[in-house]
């Protein structure tokens, strides 16, 4: 009997993807997070040696400048980059999934117009400007932007349907934007700050937003941990994976909870970061196949990568000033992108 | 074959197809008369509303000199630049979303007009251009980005999901690009830029109009030249082949005039915001299904034209908005409400 | 060889049943039982419903009036997880997720065996292999799925539904797009799934000649409604095939297994006088006539 079993089981075991693999890269991915993370601790305006870094994290000296740097600017932003960035890899490794769509990513299923149409609206008209007070309005105008997303492609009776849920989410952003774009053409004020709020950027966020906001983070991330084997079962088209025990609408509002709760965190930190939800998740399939729990766990950390890697190269490409992650995560990310398309082996018919 | 069975079953045929036609016969005629009323109210509303039949007299050459100048000069420019790049852009957003078979895959989505955007708002902001020479570096930008991802995108022929993803990649460059440019500009010159890139019809003249023209003519019909193949792309790539239609040569025909026709709509008038997005599935459900081209442009005329009626007269003390604005706002719900309403299965 | 359970336990059945879409009824009041441990082959016309009915069964559509009970109980009532321990379903055209290969395709019938918390245990690596085993697939365990030829794919396909270990399998026409030799492959693997693990086995088909060969118990349907079931050379008649497909045949017994055979008549290829069925008598104005098949379709418009 446990003969005939080892034989039996050799080849198809072998055949399966070895998670020791997947675990190794998950590894190796979290090392090069790692770096990047120190690179975002020494580099920037001025460069700090990386034994200062460590002397500054492990025994810091109160008047030490290069420790004060370390500690007070780039510690905060680069931890912020760790949390945005993983989350909004998680948030497009779901839509992606649940959508069977992949080109789906928050910005185009509507989330980002809404939270900038909230924070446009409380610039305008309640004055508020700083990147901490857009906070609670941004992740209102995500969550409400979803909740209309979700509801009107239910509407129809199919609970969401794939195709549906794409274009809702796309004609959702155009009224959205169009309202926007309204207030922006007629206030001159909103406009000087809101187009610095829509690039997205990591420079002069605080920790305590983060803290404020980690309670929504944890959960969104614990939501994603659950939601795999869903993602899995919805790949393999609505009828099988009923047929499979996977009760349908239940995968798909857990899965508008954590979209909710994960890209409105990042987009309330740090603006609506346009691309990493899109590339991240494309990366991660590239190395993991298509098993969901570990495309999820690489664009968590490989949207980290992507977004701390961003904001130190903007720090020192910049010249005088930065330039916002945003907008370096995507004009550097493209190309990788563009690559990772490319190179795919040619699909099926 | 029995001449009777043949009769018969050719008659069943003829029948099913004629009222595919019937149907969409009906849609554009209804189309066609909601843009002429749209017309007739753009030329008669305004400052100085003229009446109708004047309207109409005026048009015959009858008018009195102020009547004809602020018709023939100030209003049917306007309106005439609307129904061409209203044409142009939706004809083009059908075109796309036929041919790559993703209905996410708009030329506003893939790139297309983002880059011609890029290019205007360089000329704008860096170069210090005006007019006519931002048009032609929209026109120019929109065809070096569709180059650029066609470009890309290939590798023993384009398949249409690395096209889409290829184009969503290089629309996020750009749109990356957009925004390095408008938050390092003087603000004032940033909302110049802004009014450009939501798409406006204002100064509209019959010079510009002449070329937009002349361009669609030879657009339009070689799209519905080449859109014969289309049904048959729609069902894939191997059973377009058996249907004997040679699939890279008809992708690549079909994509290079639907570039064109956006980017010449982009460069008349700015990427004038979903036009080219929400023609096509509003005209595939008004008229049943598959590619609609005409119905597309005329839905693209009808949201434009009409989006600038309302740009024009909406809000109260005289206060004009781009018509880009107002195409979000009427396009966008319309589609919402025709995806609620529809059964399942539809929305593909 | 699985579970070691008494096969055939689980009863699935529809009650009065209403099918349909958007408000338009494909199935009417229709009442069918499914015999345990044995196969059962849906048949019918284009568009009779039976492709509706099967996915009435497997709960993926919820009944307008009436219903599918699963050991006598409402199947919509049961939680999907349990029921689909005990009904697995292999629709007409599933989707393969890009880049899957067989072994991790096959491991997705393993959903609803696993609480989300646990991990791939030793005994669902061995279910895993006795289906790859049983299907043949073991050898193409390691391949993509989009690298296969139809006949392999339907076969890992056909495995990914054992995996999930089911006492009852759907399967809506599990033998399209392959060719003939492959067709028999397939449902005697389907056969032998039947008879080696008392699987109940419930499959549309097109074709009725297999059908009644590999079919216990026969279930034919025209226009949303039963209109015979039971063995099958009890069920086919000249009769019931003209009334489900509007086609004039004679039946004769398979020389292989001696089940009932359909033979068309068709218009051009005269039946032969001393068997004629009264099907308009046949010669020169029998073929310048149209089929019943063509003259319902005529009249159709």
């Amino acid at each position: 009997m446990a003969t005939i079993d080892t034989a039996a089981h050799a080849p198809a075991a072998a055949a399966r993807r070895r998670p020791v693999h997947l675990l190794w890269g998950l590894a190796a991915s979290g090392a090069a997070l790692a770096v990047v993370v120190f690179l975002g601790l020494a580099l920037g305006a001025r460069s700090i040696p990386l034994d200062v870094v460590i002397d500054a994290l492990v025994e810091p000296r109160a008047g030490d400048n290069d420790h004060l740097v370390v500690r007070e600017l780039r510690l905060p932003r680069t931890v912020i980059g760790v949390a945005v960035g993983a989350a909004l890899g998680l948030c497009g490794a779901i839509l992606q999934g649940t959508t069977r769509n992949p080109i789906a990513d928050p910005g185009l299923l509507g989330l980002n117009a809404g939270a900038s149409l909230a924070v446009v609206g409380a610039i305008t008209w309640l004055g508020i400007a700083s990147p901490a007070g857009v906070v609670w309005f941004a992740f209102a105008g995500t969550a409400a932007a979803a909740v209309v997303v979700y509801g009107i492609s239910a509407l129809g009776g199919a609970g969401g349907e794939p195709m549906r849920l794409a274009l809702v989410g796309a004609a959702v952003a155009a009224a959205a934007t169009s309202l926007t774009t309204v207030v922006l053409l007629t206030d001159l004020e909103t406009l000087e700050r809101y187009r610095f709020w829509v690039v997205g950027s990591l420079a002069g966020r605080e920790l305590d937003t983060l803290v404020a906001l980690s309670p929504f983070l944890i959960a969104g991330v614990l939501i994603s941990i659950g939601i795999g084997r869903a993602l899995d079962a919805i790949a393999l088209g609505d009828d099988l994976a009923t047929g499979l025990g996977q009760r349908l609408d239940r995968a798909r509002w857990s899965s508008a909870a954590a979209v909710i709760l994960l890209c409105g965190t990042a987009t309330a930190i740090a603006g609506p970061i346009a691309f990493v939800g899109l590339a991240a998740p494309h990366l991660a399939r590239r190395i993991t196949g298509p098993e969901h729990r570990w495309i999820l766990a690489y664009s968590a950390v490989f949207g980290a990568i992507m977004l701390v890697a961003a904001d130190v190269v903007g720090r020192i490409a910049g010249g005088p000033g930065e330039i916002e992650a945003g907008l370096v995560v995507a004009m550097f990310g493209g190309p990788v992108m563009i690559w990772v398309v490319r190179s795919a082996r040619p699909g099926r018919r | 074959m029995s001449a009777r069975g043949a009769a018969v079953g050719g008659g069943i045929a003829r029948g099913a197809r004629r009222a595919r036609l019937r149907r969409a016969h009906r849609v554009e005629l209804a189309l066609v008369v909601l843009v002429l009323g749209i017309a007739a109210l753009s030329l008669s509303l305004g400052a100085y509303a003229i009446p109708p039949a004047d309207v109409l007299r005026t048009l015959l050459g009858d008018g009195t000199g102020r009547e004809e100048f602020v018709v023939l000069e100030l209003r049917l420019p306007r309106l005439t630049l609307g129904v061409l790049v209203g044409a142009a852009l939706g004809m083009s957003g059908e075109i796309f979303q036929s041919v790559l078979r993703n209905p996410l895959a708009s030329p506003d989505i893939i790139g297309v007009t983002v880059g011609a955007s890029v290019a205007a708002v360089l000329a704008l902001l860096v170069l210090g251009l005006g007019g006519v020479a931002v048009s032609a570096a929209a026109f120019g930008g929109a065809l070096i980005v569709a180059a650029a991802i066609y470009l890309l995108a290939w590798r023993d022929g384009v398949s249409g999901a690395r096209f889409v993803l290829i184009g969503v990649a290089v629309a996020f460059m750009a749109h990356a690009v957009l925004g390095y440019l408008l938050t390092r500009a003087d603000i004032r010159d940033a909302q110049t830029a802004l009014v450009w890139m939501v798409g406006s019809l204002s100064g509209a003249g019959w010079d510009e109009i002449v070329v937009v023209a002349v361009s669609l003519a030879v657009l339009v019909p070689a799209a519905l030249v080449l859109c014969v193949p289309l049904r048959a792309l729609e069902l894939g790539d191997d059973t377009a082949r058996g249907l004997g239609v040679r699939a890279q040569g008809a992708r690549l025909g079909l994509i290079a005039v639907a570039v064109a026709l956006a980017a010449v709509g982009t460069a008349a008038a700015g990427p004038v915001a979903f036009v080219a997005f929400v023609a096509g599935p509003i005209a595939r459900r008004l008229v049943g299904s598959g590619p609609a081209l005409v119905p597309a442009a005329l839905v693209g005329m009808a949201v434009v034209t009409g989006a600038d009626l309302l740009a024009l007269h909406l809000l109260p003390g005289g206060i004009q908005v781009p018509v880009g604005i107002v195409t979000g706002l009427i396009g966008a719900p319309y589609l919402l409400w025709l995806l609620a309403t529809t059964g399942r299965g539809e929305a593909r | 060889m699985s579970a070691g359970r008494p096969a055939g336990r689980h009863e699935l059945a529809a009650r009065a049943l209403r099918l349909g879409f958007d408000g338009v009824s494909v199935v009417h009041d229709l009442d069918l039982v499914v015999p345990g441990a044995r196969t059962t082959v849906i048949v019918g016309a284009n568009a009779c419903g039976k492709s509706t009915l099967l996915r009435g069964l497997a709960r993926i559509l919820r009944p307008e009036r009436g219903a599918v009970t699963l050991d006598g109980r409402e199947i919509r009532t049961l939680p999907t997880r349990e029921v689909a321990r005990i009904v697995g379903l292999l629709p007409q055209q599933p989707l393969a997720p890009e880049d899957i290969s067989v072994a991790d395709l096959v491991g997705r019938g393993r959903h609803p065996h696993r609480a989300w918390a646990r991990r791939w245990s030793d005994e669902d690596e061995r279910v895993v292999a006795d289906a790859l085993a049983a299907t043949g697939t073991l050898e193409l365990a390691a391949r993509r799925v989009d690298t296969l030829s139809g006949g392999q794919r339907q076969r890992a396909w056909i495995a990914m539904a054992l995996a999930q270990d089911p006492d009852i399998l759907l399967l809506d026409e599990p033998t399209s797009f392959l060719d003939v030799a492959h067709q028999i492959d397939v449902l005697d693997l389907l056969c032998a799934l039947n008879r080696g693990r008392g699987t109940t086995v419930v499959m549309v088909l097109h074709d009725l000649n297999l059908a009644a060969r590999y079919a216990d118990h026969l279930v034919v349907m025209a226009e949303g409604r039963i209109v015979a079931s039971g063995p099958p050379a009890e069920v086919i008649s000249v009769e019931i095939v003209r009334e489900a497909y509007g086609l004039e045949c004679r039946i004769i017994e398979d020389p292989v297994c001696g089940s009932p055979m359909v033979v068309p008549v068709g218009r051009f290829h005269t039946d032969r006088p001393a068997a004629s069925s009264g099907s308009g008598g046949g010669g020169v104005g029998g073929l310048l006539l149209p089929g019943p098949a063509a003259r319902e379709g005529g009249e159709h418009q």
